[in-house]
């Protein structure tokens, strides 16, 4: 069986010197595909993710990005190879505009951006409108849309977003996953970790059930959301 | 014409020295609300850093007049600015490294960085007067005036002369080119904006693979540049004596904190507030209003709101007015 | 135990230190060193009370130590009758309009709704109260400001015993202190760091300008001792027969006498300021100091009035200062409102409490003895050092000259130096707060 693009393999660790977290925790995702991270309220979602993304310590285990072992990487060298990452909070500069905002994310890209920065345009028609605004004075869906182009902008393999609805109205969030849907369709992947388990589940190709950091469940997302232990504790029935 | 001779006299003590003033407090503020804004923290030493730059440019100026080079009318010392910001700019990198970068690594509170800045200003204070000596020095040279009282009465015929100090053109003019040339730098350039990017949101500058340690250097060279230039106007125009350069911390952090801390607009806005209200506060109004009243209204006194040496007094109640009722200043700081 | 051994023997350092200097260079210049020791330690154990207990960026120390100078002239010298007759209702009146004036602008903003009328009324107000203050206040200050400007030129003081001043200045310090701790204090550490070194700047520019308080730059000279004069124990024959007694000559002895004296007393002081510090820091109030300063907000959310706690002991604070600062005019016996540098008052200050170990009261003391101590000496060492260094230059060429003039400035920079060494490798102090 051949790795998937980038696995986080049998992960334990935690923050630091602090208790482990993550417990032989398995996260992975292929080539243009949606993988989703639910799960209840302190299950370790977010923790796996940035595990994945090397914000903290993994003691045991090895995360791997097309078959090459990505373990002791910062994660601006991860940044480097391929990797985005969207924080859930402070995600963007709010004292800059979209499009100094979006050149920021280019930052380490040496070659021309424009044509990067034309796709987010497109992918993101309100970003193209308000690109000389401060970003800090857009909406909440809005911004998370200038926080995703940021990501964009190095031409990531990978994308990672912790939680990109927290927090806006359901019309932004579903719109919001149709914007993701697309980044998936371009070619890159697609790793999140998610509130709204049951919308996200719909959209996702993979998914991982945590509890307490450690897999619970996983499968396609349409498994997932048919498994009837799935939908009784996690879902609301 | 008493309104002329009014609004002369007004320019002749208010206006040309304020503006003057407010142009070396706010290139002075630049560099405290830079430091801030990238560094976090409230730089203490930044007066002596300004004197220290200041006393570069003098000793260059001394040996190019010893030379016997000049740039006729204007001073020498704008010829030896160049090497007095490369001066400045030595000694806070050789700082940076040796002391500030330790407690960066170790993440500490601002407070401790304060309190380690005020070591680096004892070490400042103590270079310079240990090289220069606590004394004034005098550095200016060339034409003393653009424009002297005499020469505006007899070309206007006015009871009121108009003087412009050759420093005083040259304090605005300078400071309006190194402010444009600040601002074309932090919001055109990519270095400039990974230092905008870097002040607001350290963390996401971080995973957008900006090099702090790049940023940091940056910041400290535009520092010591502005610190420099801003000592040496103000040396032009006044004097250059150590200690003053010192004092002007607390016009300079007003002016900052005014501004609101980490805007560079709100440092130079801030920097013109404190100057004009200090020279406002502080003139003695009795020339300017006996011309506008009739004589019968003449007033007796100075119309001095304050003495002179009341000036910390006025920059103080400003900050405090601002403090107590927009904490964030006049351009929206930090107010972490 | 070890913290004990170690608190001794940094003492033990110092007192070698002192007398060291008592039998290499003379005993009066130990004794000036431990006077002045004491002084720093008082006012070290203010900024401790601020900063070690409750974390509070004080750089205003200048200031409350100019207050307490101005107490020792308030309370000491002898009132200058004509002066009084000449503008002392006048002033005083003026004082009470301002402050009437002041008190009205509050009340304004207090009982008026939010809105233009507001500040009208608020700044017609100050206005006319202003100019009110102004008509009573400039003539009276003039006329006494004529009264034999030579020798008085103004209001003089009470003409009380000088040691009530120690208390007077600490109480003139914490005044100020509470009226900046209400505007300042909840404000971020940098605002109040910026503030109260503006206030301080503000209290040496009233100390310089306002003759007729403090006869501004002309100094007040002659303040009375609470010791005798040496003048008149060498006259006192009882006094030249014991000091023969014990082999000084009575010059030299009449002076190490009226040190030590000073010395005796400021070491009463500092033991009754340091027992109720180390009171204060065991009690449940300091206890609870330290939480705030450690954890602010969990304070506040377990219900602690922080910004009263913080006012509390900001005054407590300054008040020490203005004490100290009493103490050391007292010693001087001028008032030189000139010889105020925040380097020397404030920032020195700084350096005594973070070298000797912020949050320790011994700490504290012991940074005000050491640091004093090299403030002094580092000037004929570095002095030496120099005279060492250029040995091999020829006599007179500039360089050497120039060397050897600059060596007074030593002082700052190894104040620098040792501030950043110790805040580098033991930032927690030598004393470390346990």
């Amino acid at each position: 069986m051949s790795d998937p693009f980038l696995i986080g393999d049998t992960m334990t660790g935690g923050y630091g010197k602090g208790p482990d977290i993550l417990h032989d925790c398995t996260i992975a995702v292929e080539r243009g595909e949606i993988a989703v991270i639910v799960g209840p309220n302190g299950a370790g979602k977010s923790t796996a993710m940035k595990a994945v993304f090397g914000m903290l310590d993994v003691r045991s285990g090895a995360v791997r990005l097309g078959g090459e072992d990505i373990t002791a990487l910062s994660p601006q060298a991860r940044v480097a190879k391929g990797m985005g990452f969207v924080p859930q909070t402070n995600n963007i500069f709010t004292s800059m505009s979209v499009e100094e905002n979006l050149e920021m994310g280019a930052f380490i890209r040496t070659d021309d951006y424009a044509d990067t920065m034309a796709q987010v345009y497109e992918l993101f028609p309100i970003l193209k409108e308000k690109r000389h605004q401060a970003a800090g004075e857009l909406s909440g869906g809005q911004r998370q849309q200038v926080a995703v182009g940021r990501a964009l902008m190095t031409q990531p393999q990978v994308l990672m977003l912790d939680e990109p609805t927290a927090g806006v109205s359901p019309i932004v969030m579903d719109e919001l996953f149709d914007r993701i849907i697309e980044v998936a369709r371009t070619g890159i992947s697609i790793l999140m970790v998610e509130q709204n388990a049951r919308q996200a589940l719909e959209i996702a190709d993979k998914g991982y059930v945590l509890v307490q950091g450690r897999n619970a469940h996983t499968g396609t997302g349409k498994e997932l959301l048919a498994d009837p232990e799935v939908r009784r504790s996690f879902l609301g029935g | 014409m008493e309104f002329l001779n009014a609004f002369v006299a007004l320019s002749n003590f208010v206006l040309v020295p304020a503006i003057a003033y407010g142009s070396q407090l706010a290139l002075g503020a630049l560099g405290v609300t830079l430091i801030y804004g990238i560094l976090r923290f409230s730089n203490f030493a930044h007066g002596d850093t300004m004197a220290f730059g200041a006393m570069c440019t003098i000793l260059v100026t001394w040996l190019l007049q010893g030379w016997g080079v000049s740039l006729g009318p204007l001073p020498t010392a704008l010829l030896a600015l160049p090497f007095g910001i490369l001066g400045a700019a030595a000694l806070v990198l050789v700082t940076d490294r040796a002391v500030y970068r330790f407690y960066r690594a170790q993440k500490v509170k601002p407070v401790i960085l304060v309190i380690v800045s005020m070591g680096v200003m004892f070490i400042y204070n103590g270079l310079t007067r240990f090289i220069i000596g606590p004394d004034d020095q005098r550095f200016a040279d060339g034409e003393r005036f653009i424009i002297s009282a005499r020469d505006f009465k007899s070309m206007t015929g006015l009871d009121e002369g108009l003087a412009i100090k050759t420093s005083q053109g040259i304090t605005v003019i300078t400071a309006v080119i190194t402010v444009a040339l600040l601002f074309w730098f932090l919001n055109r350039t990519r270095t400039g904006k990974s230092m905008r990017a870097y002040s607001d949101n350290e963390d996401l500058a971080l995973l957008s693979g900006i090099n702090p340690e790049r940023v940091v250097m940056y910041t400290w060279l535009i520092v010591a540049a502005l610190a420099t230039i801003a000592g040496t106007l103000y040396g032009l125009d006044k004097s250059f004596k150590p200690f003053t350069y010192f004092q002007l911390l607390l016009p300079i952090f007003a002016a900052a904190i005014v501004g609101g801390l980490g805007s560079p607009l709100g440092a130079i806005a801030g920097g013109f507030v404190i100057a004009f209200s200090e020279v406002t506060i502080t003139y003695a109004w009795k020339k300017v209003v006996t011309y506008l009243m009739p004589e019968a209204l003449e007033p007796d006194g100075l119309l001095q709101l304050l003495g002179t040496d009341y000036k910390f007094a006025v920059s103080f109640v400003i900050l405090v007015i601002v403090l107590l009722f927009r904490p964030t200043g006049l351009f929206k700081g930090k107010s972490v | 135990m070890s913290d004990m051994t170690r608190t001794l023997g940094m003492f033990a350092l110092v007192a070698v230190l002192i007398l060291g200097t008592g039998f290499l260079q003379s005993w009066n210049s130990a004794l000036l060193i431990l006077n002045m020791g004491l002084v720093s330690a008082i006012m070290a154990l203010g900024v401790n009370l601020q900063w070690g207990f409750a974390g509070l960026f004080n750089v205003g120390v200048m200031g409350f130590v100019a207050l307490g100078g101005l107490a020792t002239v308030i309370i000491s010298m002898p009132p200058v009758r004509e002066a009084w007759a000449a503008g002392g209702t006048g002033v005083m009146a003026a004082l009470a309009v301002g402050a009437v004036t002041l008190a009205a602008a509050v009340w304004v903003t207090r009982k008026m709704p939010k809105g233009r009328a507001r500040a009208l009324a608020m700044l017609a107000v100050l206005i006319v109260g202003f100019v009110i203050y102004r008509a009573l206040f400039d003539p009276s200050v003039d006329a006494i400001e004529k009264v034999d400007p030579a020798l008085t030129g103004y209001l003089g003081g009470l003409g009380l015993p000088v040691v009530l001043a120690w208390p007077v200045g600490g109480l003139l310090a914490a005044g100020a202190a509470w009226v900046i701790g209400k505007t300042a204090l909840g404000l971020r550490s940098d605002y109040l760091a910026i503030a109260t070194l503006g206030i301080s700047e503000i209290i040496i520019a009233i100390l310089k300008n306002e003759d007729w308080l403090s006869r501004g730059v002309k100094n007040v000279i002659g303040l009375p001792r609470p010791v005798p004069y040496e003048i008149d124990l060498q006259n006192d024959p009882g006094f030249v027969a014991r000091a023969e007694g014990l082999g000084i000559d009575p010059t030299t002895a009449s002076t190490l006498y009226v040190k030590l004296g000073y010395g005796i007393m400021f070491t009463v002081v500092l033991v009754i300021i340091l027992v109720l510090a180390q009171l204060a820091l065991k009690s449940p109030w300091g206890r609870m100091m330290r939480a705030i300063r450690d954890n602010e907000v969990a304070a506040r959310a377990m219900g602690k009035d922080v910004t009263a706690r913080h006012l509390q002991i900001f005054v407590l604070g300054s008040a020490v200062c203005g004490v100290a600062g009493a103490m050391m005019t007292t010693l001087d016996g001028q008032l030189t409102p000139s010889s105020y540098q925040p380097l020397r008052y404030t920032f020195l200050i700084w350096v005594m409490v973070i070298v000797g170990g912020s949050g320790n009261n011994f700490g504290a003391v012991l940074g005000g003895f050491l640091i004093w101590f090299l403030w002094v000496q580092v000037e004929p060492i570095g002095q030496l050092v120099m005279n060492i260094a250029t040995a091999g230059l020829a006599d007179g060429s500039a360089l050497k000259v120039h060397l050897l003039e600059s060596v007074a400035h030593m002082r700052l920079l190894t104040m620098g130096v040792i501030l950043l060494l110790v805040l580098r490798f033991s930032p927690r102090g030598l004393l470390p707060e346990r």
